[in-house]
């Protein structure tokens, strides 16, 4: 921590600090600001150059001022990783939160993290199972998948992650997860509603946590889930561990990046948000997945909340670019007072075709979950134009698809918070039951093969 | 300080200001204490910016800036196939030889094996006039590959020597009369196309095997094709099949941008697939540019000039190559966010005034050619587009539609009912039907333009119907047009649906495409006879054999079956008259 303490600050601007300096500095340097109270505040060089240096402070530049001591310490971020993060709860600049004593490093790792090759990457093809149906059956989940909750203000997706938390285990296998909970903005209430979870179901001890609450600084949260995942990381591919990480909410995290960019002048792309958030993005989404050779994964759950409850909005649109896929919460079904509130329609899971069928789940599972999606779409438009026409101009078809979209919502979609469905009996037997509501003829999406063998009353027996 | 090498003055993400050396545009220069690879991109006075292709943290102002000479080029020759590269040209393979599965920096890695030795078999001889892009030879790249070694644009003369033989890229295999050295391996220049002799119209079409793209909007060989659509819709799933299943002999695919898992994806899973065309593994045929959204922002720039000279290289055999570029948006961004960092005067929506001439020189470097050696070869290009929230009113797909021949436009609302392939049949076209009737009528059958004028014409009519529908229910349609609607259902759900995923219905040979369209005709067609004879409408649909005509498609040996099963279809139809 050696360097020289600069005194050259001309402009202070929003979360930025330019000065002027005569040594060169590096690009993403980690910076010290001594305030002429004592106070340390930390930063990250922006842009360098022989005459100017910008650096963002991520505590807010609040009483900096021209006599403000500036020190380069001649490194980028890094965290202090060891084994021994799991069990602690650290703050969201990675300072011990929980009282504790300061980590005892195994190493010291860059936050900003390095790209996995994709040649050395190993497909993620293991089914999780929730024990949620609309997750299991739907958009089925696979260890090292990213995979986002887009959700809206006033909805239970913290219920859901926790949830999903507690129940996610691969079948036949012991291994247990890991959870890496990184909180960005969120209220305290929030947090303890978290924690409290974690801890009543002793998860916590088997938990590192990262907090950046609502009143913490809002430009350290851009470093908060880089801390989050750089544990993660190490944890995963230096310890065999299969790391879960939860962190809420992405909308904060961006409105931090917008922050940044504002300060900066830089020219705006959608609604204010950076042009280049779509990369700043990716480069955490990116780090979920299996490598090969290493025995640990990481999956992702990000949760945001979309403004406006629109999914066009550049956070959940440039997020769904990127993850692979997503869980959508649906405010209609959360009114309707049923809970998981998942709309399975716009949700999606990419890896679920890998991670499904003979061997993984049941050779039908594919089948089934394509004629749920098809029948439940057909019965929803249905109900636009039964509300325009009435039932009395439906044919017999269309007057079964409606009857089906009611009971999936009622009977698939609804569970209790601690239902955990098997995926054969608990889930897909469930949808076969469902589905006999529906005649056979109409069920296009169906292999005949599984009809024979699974359709409740029209199987050979 | 000499001119060949200078300092770093600045540095701002991917990009590096330097002083104190006075470069070429689009010259390869090497930053910093690592020498990390970059390009220039602008002079500025004295200063020169550069693209850095690497990460760039930790660079210092001051630290040194050193000329090349040379331009971002790509290294052709044998070892092209099967490999999967990063944006400028470094296989990943040996990448992660050096630096294991994280991508770190500073590491160079040549794009062909420099040491490897290849069986170079001579097809000239000594006292042959050859000029840049005759063949003078072939090497056996992969097991359905032969590469053709070709003297490279820009020289000629007669052979004064040539020799077959086991040599590696870099050595000479001929000598021309004048003394030049002719080694399998040349270099190109990314950013210039390679030259032709001439452009040819498009009369071929490229068979995808996908029912919706080769029957309704089919792409020729040569051709171009973009794929909008919002996330999830199946932009990705669409470009995969076509690298899978099309009837090319080469394909290049780059994943610009997108999911690290999708490349990995494709990697494990070609060596497995056989293509339907050759009975080998897909693999042999492919080449993959990846540069995933985490890794540096300029190298995604550079991926797409990398890809397209190398599918220009192969057309330059005399082969039909087809490229796949997934998501040009994403290269367009790069070229944004360069942009915006070079303080640049943004066009619409902060991306460069130039976008759009950029996007129309890559879709340029499509096509059928003849060659320089004289061979009939081609590029056909499928961009896929990935518009902010699903609308394609912004510049990138705007930028795109006005060049592509082909639009398949995916639709978030088809997605969400698993209706896929998800693409609009309302709103996508091809321009190419009219150039490529002639080959349909010779190579299928003489009737197939006016099967499809069908298909569609239902499909259009359907779209009517459901207008009225929406207001009054389909019960109160007169009863030829609820036939109509079911008609078109069997089209939606039979034909168009094709599951990528499924093993059987992955792929449809286009001959079987033409049968399915007939049977879905010959439905309607005795549909509608035995209506007037009396049947009722539940009466025809519901027959058992229509059920299995259209189940029958996901299994095995259809091709031969279907028309067993249409004639009991048919059958069973005429039955429904005699019970009423
Ligand atoms: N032809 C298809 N057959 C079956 N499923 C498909 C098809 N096309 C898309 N899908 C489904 O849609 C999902 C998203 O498709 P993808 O191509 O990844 O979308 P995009 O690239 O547009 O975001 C896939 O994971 C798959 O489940
Ligand atoms: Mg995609």
């Amino acid at each position: 921590m050696s360097g020289k303490e600069y005194r050259t600050i001309t402009d202070v601007k929003g979360p930025l600090v330019f000065l002027e300096k005569t040594e060169p500095v590096a690009y993403n340097e980690i910076v010290q600001l001594r305030l002429s109270d004592g106070t340390m505040k930390n930063g990250q060089v922006l842009d360098t150059s022989d005459d100017k240096v910008i650096v963002q402070v991520f505590e807010g530049t609040e009483s900096v001022d021209r006599q403000t001591g500036v020190k380069f310490l001649g490194d980028v971020f890094r965290l202090p990783v060891s084994k021994g993060l799991i069990g602690r709860i650290l703050d969201g600049a990675g300072k011990p939160r929980d009282g504790g004593p300061e980590i005892v490093a195994e190493d010291m790792a860059d936050i900003i993290g390095a790209a996995i090759n994709p040649y050395s990457r190993e497909s993620p093809e293991q089914f999780i199972q929730t024990g949620i149906s609309a997750i299991d059956a739907c958009t089925s989940l696979v260890r090292g998948q990213k995979l986002p909750i887009f959700s809206a203000s006033g909805l239970p997706h913290n219920d859901i992650a926790l949830q999903i938390a507690r129940q996610a285990r691969l079948v036949g296998s012991d291994d247990d997860f890991v959870v890496v909970f990184c909180a960005m903005g969120i209220t305290a209430e929030e947090y303890n509603f978290f924690v409290q979870d974690l801890e009543r179901t002793g998860a916590l001890e088997n938990a590192a946590l990262f907090v950046n609450l609502a009143d913490d600084p809002a430009v350290e949260r851009l470093i908060t889930p880089r801390l989050a995942l750089t544990a993660a990381e190490y944890l995963a591919f230096e310890h065999d561990y299969h790391v879960l990480v939860i962190y809420t909410d992405m909308t904060n995290y961006c409105e931090s990046l917008r922050q940044i960019g504002a300060a900066r002048e830089e020219v705006p792309g959608r609604r204010g948000y950076p042009g280049y958030m779509y990369t700043d993005l990716a480069m955490m989404y990116e780090r979920a997945g299996m490598v090969k050779g290493k025995k640990g994964s990481i999956t992702q759950f990000p949760i945001l909340t979309m403004p406006g409850d629109d999914i066009t909005h550049p956070i959940p649109d440039l997020s769904g670019y990127i993850t692979e896929g997503q869980i959508v919460i649906s405010r209609e079904l959360h009114q309707k007072g049923i809970y998981p509130p998942i709309n399975v329609l716009p949700s999606l899971s990419r890896l679920m075709n890998a991670g499904i069928g003979e061997g993984k789940t049941r050779e039908d599972h594919k089948s089934v979950s394509d004629q749920l999606y098809a029948a439940y779409a057909g019965g929803r438009e249905l109900r636009g134009l039964v509300a325009i026409v009435g039932e009395d101009a439906l044919n017999e078809r269309d007057l079964q698809l409606l009857k089906f979209a009611d009971i999936f919502e009622d009977q698939f979609l609804r569970q209790s918070r601690d239902e955990d469905r098997s995926i054969d009996e608990g889930t897909l037997d469930l949808a076969w039951n469902l589905l006999t509501n529906i005649d056979t003829k109409y069920l296009v999406r169906l292999d005949q093969k599984w009809i024979d063998k699974y359709h409740p009353t029209e199987k050979n027996s | 300080m000499s001119e060949e090498s200078g300092l770093i003055y600045r540095i701002s993400g991917p990009v590096v200001t330097a002083v104190g050396i006075s470069p070429r545009m689009y010259e390869v220069v090497r930053v910093g204490d690592e020498g990390l690879m970059g390009e220039v991109i602008e002079l500025h006075g004295d200063q020169s910016v550069i693209q850095v292709y690497e990460e760039t943290s930790g660079i210092k102002p001051g630290e040194p800036v050193v000329r090349t000479g040379q331009t971002l080029s790509v290294k052709l020759g044998p070892g092209l196939l099967t490999q999967i590269y990063d944006g400028i040209q470094r296989p990943l393979e040996a990448l992660e030889e050096t630096m294991g599965v994280f991508i770190t920096r500073g590491v160079d890695a040549d794009g062909l094996d420099l040491t490897k030795k290849w069986e170079f078999n001579a097809t000239a001889s000594a006292g042959d006039e050859v000029s840049g892009g005759s063949v003078i030879g072939f090497v056996q790249e992969t097991e359905t590959v032969e590469h053709k070694i070709m003297i490279p644009p820009g020289h000629s003369g007669k052979i004064a020597s040539i020799e077959s033989g086991e040599f590696d890229i870099t050595t000479s295999v001929c000598t021309l009369e004048d003394g030049t050295e002719i080694a399998m391996m040349q270099e190109w220049p990314v950013r210039t196309p390679r030259p032709f002799k001439q452009k040819n119209a498009p009369d071929v079409p490229l068979i995808t095997g996908q029912r919706i793209l080769d029957f309704l909007f089919p792409l020729a060989k040569g051709g171009t094709a973009g794929i909008p659509g919002p996330f999830g819709a199946g932009k990705t799933v669409t470009q995969q099949q076509l690298a899978r299943w099309s009837d090319a002999q080469i394909v290049v695919y780059i994943g610009c941008g997108e999911r690290g898992n999708e490349m990995t994806e494709v990697l494990t899973e070609f060596p497995h697939l056989t293509d339907p065309n050759t009975g080998k593994p897909l693999m042999n045929r492919t080449t993959m540019i990846a540069n995933t959204s985490n890794m540096p922002v300029a190298a995604r720039e550079a991926s797409v000039y990398t890809g397209i000279t190398i599918a220009e290289y192969f057309r330059d055999m005399g082969y039909d190559v087809a490229l796949m570029a997934d998501s040009t948006s994403r290269w367009a961004e790069a070229m944004r966010e360069i942009s915006s960092r070079l303080e640049e005067m943004p066009g619409e929506e902060g991306y460069p005034a130039y976008l759009s001439s950029r996007l129309a020189e890559f879709y340029e470097r499509a096509g059928r050619v003849q060659t320089l050696g004289g061979d009939d070869g081609s590029v056909s290009v499928i961009g896929a587009v990935s518009p902010p929230g699903g609308d394609i009113s912004e510049p990138v797909s705007q930028g795109t539609l006005r060049i592509v021949k082909v639009f398949w436009g995916l639709d978030a609302g088809l997605a969400r009912q698993r209706h896929f392939p998800a693409i609009n049949w309302l709103s996508s076209y091809s321009l190419y039907p009219q150039a490529l009737d002639q080959w349909y009528r010779d190579n299928i059958a003489s009737d197939f333009p006016e099967v499809r004028t069908k298909i569609s014409s239902l499909l259009q009519v359907e779209a009517e119907l459901q207008e009225i529908v929406q207001l009054v229910g389909s019960d109160a349609l007169p009863m030829d047009q609820q036939l109509t609607l079911e008609v078109a259902r069997m089209i939606r759900e039979f034909f168009l649906q094709q599951n990528a995923f499924h093993d059987v219905d992955t792929f449809s040979q286009l001959g079987l495409q033409y049968e399915m369209a007939k049977a879905i005709l010959a439905f309607q067609e005795e549909s509608e006879k035995a209506m007037a004879g009396g049947a009722g409408l539940e009466d025809v649909v519901n027959v058992p054999a229509r059920t299995d005509l259209m189940r029958g498609r996901f299994e095995e040996g259809y091709a031969e079956r279907i028309g067993e099963l249409l004639g009991e279809m048919s059958k069973q139809i005429a039955e429904t008259m005699e019970d009423n």
